[in-house]
């Protein structure tokens, strides 16, 4: 199993340092499906980087460990200081657009082989990749292609294929069907679900997309502004969930055949610069309380598996239940529904002037917030 | 009864490449489409990347120009020769476009451009001019005193595109062409801008053409939806019917793709499904 | 300092051009450099009396003293003096061929670019045509035709005419990108008129590519007319740093122990085009560090 321990993650720019993620413990058990969900600005797509191992300046790990539960070559335990070495044959990913992955000038089955692991015996192994992609729905004639060839749903599959042929302990998909049409993304879905079946390995996949996350995962970690603010089972995140931002956010979107009004979440995370002491989403909570914004809830186990970082977890059914009871969208006279759009306004106004607002960037944009990027250059010299 | 939006015969075709190999886009491909209302109406236009329904919203907006057929809006020609004069069409066509930090200039106020707007669109200038930026902005929940003097960055995301909201509100257009106005937003927030295009439509009497490859949140808002795919309109009609009981074989596939939070998808049996 | 949070709460507006410049280490030398001799070339010339290009002035060939800090050349000419003029005239010919070049590559650049359609083919045929003709050998004929007595103006004109159609590419492919940025529709729908998304819209981006552009012709067009006039096909009874380096290759500088007349123009040319070059890359790094995310 994967063992996070009190990680922070900065980003080092002119400005001054930032932290990303900022103090994050987990246990991920081996062979499950966990999935990390959160909003612009929350730290998932720097924690993938952290569980990757791809830090380089600008960003750093602060403070803390990742212990990835097996041993290398040596004999050595794999952690955060030597995974890089595990690239592809234990630890791989599968990143969000393939074509800035895939190198467009070259033939995609040269991209098999061109890595230690491999390049031993090459034709072994391209004779093995093009079984392994005929499994997952490809022509195996797909490999001799350019990548600009083959549609993005294709290109997507021979990510995955990239990323599993090697049957890896640990897969890191980082919003992999983010780009794709949502027909194809329900088959590279379904594709992730059977291999993981398959190869009972680890996969931990990152997306915005609530949705995603329900049909996908076994567990999910949910993040908000660098922080982990509930860990548990999806159906239980889903059912009952033990955070008040959790049931928000699976409630802010409507769906097919469901009439009832819904209203969004007026505010926006805080900025990371100068983070409120105290619960980091207390600005827009509508539970929280002064201990709320002067006190920081830690991450308890509530229930056993399923985590939740809250000082008024007792009070969230009665939100649950008050969120159910909406009105139907035709009910809602209009007079009504411009009330309370106005009264959205008006209370994301104040948030936002009185909490200084990060601006949220975009959602799949990588995780330095805009500032950072303006800012970011190399310490000491000139390129 | 008026005709808020009229398609006849809409084509529009691409030709890519040189002289020796020429391909042939058929971006929208015999579009009709005829939606009469007395009341405002929002209709969506759903449909995967590619569908062409990016295509259909530039032409409705006048930046591209169809192949052949015509488009009324208002009972007014708007595409061809023969269409209306400029700013008269303005006066009646307003765009809300996907990404608000690029819908605006980094070198200049967002309230010149609403300014600009009051002026030469609705030909409100001085105090009038003032006053109409006011009350648009107003109408989604900004502060003139907020706004006024600051460059694009200086706003959130959600903020720019409330701004270029009201900025398209300004002229009391007869219909309002959204393309994926909130795709960029976060998800939590997303309801605020839906809701207040539901709300919008009441208070301005204004339609909306609300372009999205999201269905539930067409869904939600909508009084029809035309579903698109590969340049044509599959399936249209009413939201709520279109969306429970779909007909055509492509919405149903869109919809059953979704990945949807009541229920867990069912397993295909053997890997490999035939390849995208 | 406090670190600014963001962008919601401002005390001001603040536009994002004018913040405290944070100049780099080439800006910094670049303009040291160009306005030391910038300067020294426009200043000193008010104190001298006289005509630093007549000839037999004072005995020839004198070494470095007090009274002709680089000595005198074969001509009879003191040769400090005669460097300071040719700087200053050096410099008026390249910033005002710049000038010149700057102005219309923008104009065309830009309108080309967004305009399109018959305007802008006819735009870019004439600019690649000034770009392929090679500029050099054009201008070799030219001068030989009028044999050294072109004047000034003439050499000025030829090398506007040459000058501007490289940098109208480039801001055309730039107003090009611009053009399909959704920003400029929305301008179109604020009811916009062409001009004035040329001028208020498209410009700003297309400023710091014009400034660059701008001191990279001044090179240029010193560069062209120094070569001309080395070859005496310029103008070489005016001083310029080209016609020293005539003059004093006609009279065989290094052979007759007056070295410093030849390498006191060389030395101050590679200088000043090192400040340009300084300045034109300083900025273009200055620019890009404000940019951001363009």
């Amino acid at each position: 199993m994967i063992q996070l321990k009190n990680v922070v993650a900065e980003y080092t720019t002119k400005r001054g340092r930032m932290k990303a993620v900022d103090g994050v413990d987990l246990v991920i058990p081996d062979g499950v499906i966990v999935g990390i969900a959160g909003e612009s600005g929350c730290g998932k797509s720097t924690l993938m980087k952290v569980l990757y191992g791809d830090l380089g300046f600008p960003l750093s790990l602060a403070s803390g460990s990742v212990d990835y539960g097996f041993t290398n070559d040596k004999g050595q335990p794999v952690t955060d200081a030597n995974v890089q070495r595990e690239w592809f044959r234990h630890v791989s990913i599968i990143p969000q657009s393939s074509m800035s992955s895939l190198n467009p000038v070259i033939r995609i089955r040269e991209q098999f082989v061109d890595f230690p692991a491999t390049s031993k015996d090459k034709k072994a192994t391209l004779a093995k990749v093009r079984e392994f992609v005929q499994r997952i729905g490809l022509p195996p004639e797909s490999i001799d292609a350019y990548p600009h060839q083959l549609s993005g749903g294709m290109r997507q599959r021979i990510m995955v294929a990239l990323a599993t042929f090697l049957e890896p302990e640990v897969i890191l998909a980082d919003e992999p069907t983010t780009a794709l049409d949502v027909v194809v993304q329900k088959e590279i879905l379904l594709l992730l679900l059977e291999l993981q079946e398959k190869m009972r390995n680890t996969i931990i996949f990152v997306s915005h997309d609530m949705g995603v996350h329900y049909q996908l995962t076994h567990q999910m970690l949910i993040m908000y502004a660098g922080k982990a603010v509930e860990h548990g089972p999806t159906e239980e995140i889903f059912r009952a969930p033990l955070h008040p931002y959790t049931l928000l956010l699976t409630s802010a979107l409507p769906t097919i055949g469901d009439d009832r009004a819904r209203q969004g979440l007026p505010g926006s995370p805080p900025s990371l610069w100068d983070p409120p002491k105290g619960c980091r989403f207390a600005p827009r909570c509508p539970l929280a309380t002064e201990k709320c914004r002067t006190e920081e809830p830690p991450l308890v186990e509530v229930r056993p598996g399923h985590s939740s970082a809250c000082h008024h977890i007792d009070r969230i059914p009665q939100l649950q239940a008050d969120l159910a009871k909406a009105p139907s969208l035709d009910d809602l006279d209009e007079a009504r529904l411009l009330a309370q759009v106005q009264e959205n306004l008006r209370r994301e106004h104040e948030i936002d002037a009185t909490a200084d607002a990060a601006p949220p960037s975009e959602v799949d944009r990588p995780e330095i917030p805009s500032e950072v990027a303006d800012t970011v250059a190399p310490a000491g010299g000139e390129r | 009864m008026t005709t808020v939006l009229k398609a006849e015969g809409l084509r529009k075709t691409y030709k890519l490449g040189s002289f020796t190999s020429r391909v042939t886009i058929n971006a929208l491909d015999d579009i009709n489409l005829d939606i009469v209302s007395d009341d405002p109406v929002i209709v969506s236009l759903v449909g995967e990347s590619g569908s062409g329904k990016t295509t259909l919203a530039k032409t409705i907006l006048r930046l591209v120009e169809p192949t052949a057929g015509k488009a009324w809006v208002h009972d007014q020609v708007v595409t061809g020769s023969g269409g209306m004069g400029r700013l008269d069409f303005m006066r009646m066509v307003q765009p809300i476009f996907q990404n608000p930090f690029d819908a605006f200039s980094r070198y200049r106020t967002v309230d010149t451009y609403l300014h600009e707007t009051a002026a030469r669109i609705a030909g409100l200038n001085g105090a009038k001019g003032r006053d109409a930026v006011d009350e648009a902005l107003s109408s989604v929940g900004l502060d003139y005193a907020d706004v006024v003097g600051k460059y694009p960055n200086q706003f959130s995301g959600g903020e720019l595109q409330r701004a270029s909201i009201a900025r398209a509100l300004i002229p009391h257009p007869q219909l309002i062409v959204a393309d994926e106005p909130v795709s960029m937003i976060d998800a939590s927030r997303r309801m605020i801008v839906i809701n207040l295009f539901k709300a919008l439509k009441e208070q301005y009497r204004t339609s909306f053409l609300y372009i999205t490859h999201d269905l539930a949140t067409a869904y939600y808002i909508s009084d029809y939806i035309a579903v698109m795919s590969k340049g044509r309109i599959v399936e249209f009609g009413a939201a709520r019917d279109v969306l429970s009981t779909p007909r055509h074989d492509y919405t149903k596939l869109l919809l059953s793709s979704i990945p949807t939070l009541t229920h867990k998808w069912d397993r295909t049996p053997a890997l490999a499904s035939t390849g995208a | 300092m406090t670190l600014a949070t963001a962008p919601v709460v401002a005390a001001a507006p603040v536009k994002p051009r004018w913040r405290v410049p944070r100049l780099n280490t080439r800006l910094y030398l670049g303009i040291t450099i160009t306005g030391v001799i910038a300067l020294t070339a426009f200043l000193l010339p008010l104190f001298y009396k006289g005509d630093p290009a007549a000839q037999g002035m004072f005995l020839k060939n004198l070494p470095v003293s007090g009274q002709h800090l680089l000595g005198t050349n074969a001509l009879g000419q003191d040769i400090f003096w005669f460097l300071v003029f040719a700087i200053r005239n050096s410099l008026l010919l390249g910033v005002a061929v710049s000038a010149g070049c700057t102005l219309i590559s923008t104009l065309v650049g830009i309108s080309a670019g967004y305009i399109g359609g018959w305007y802008e083919r006819i735009a870019i045929i004439l600019t690649d045509t000034f770009i392929t003709i090679p500029v050099f050998p054009i201008l070799i004929v030219l001068s030989a035709l009028v044999r050294g007595n072109t004047s000034f103006l003439t050499v000025g004109l030829i090398l506007i005419a040459f000058g501007w159609a490289w940098n109208a590419r480039t801001i055309r492919s730039m107003a090009l990108t611009i053009r399909e940025r959704e920003f400029i529709n929305m301008a179109r729908f604020s009811g916009a008129s062409t001009w004035h998304i040329i001028t208020r819209q498209i410009f700003p981006y297309v400023y710091a590519y014009m400034v660059v552009g701008f001191i990279n012709t001044i090179l240029f067009a010193i560069n062209t007319e120094a070569s001309l006039a080395v070859i005496g096909l310029s103008n070489v009874a005016v001083p310029t740093l080209g016609s020293i380096i005539f003059w004093a290759l006609n009279y065989n500088a290094m052979m007759i122990g007056q070295q410093l007349w030849i390498i006191a123009p060389i030395v101050t040319t590679v200088l000043m085009f090192l400040g340009l070059f300084l300045l034109s890359t300083g900025y273009n790094e200055y620019f890009a560090e404000r940019r951001g995310v363009a």
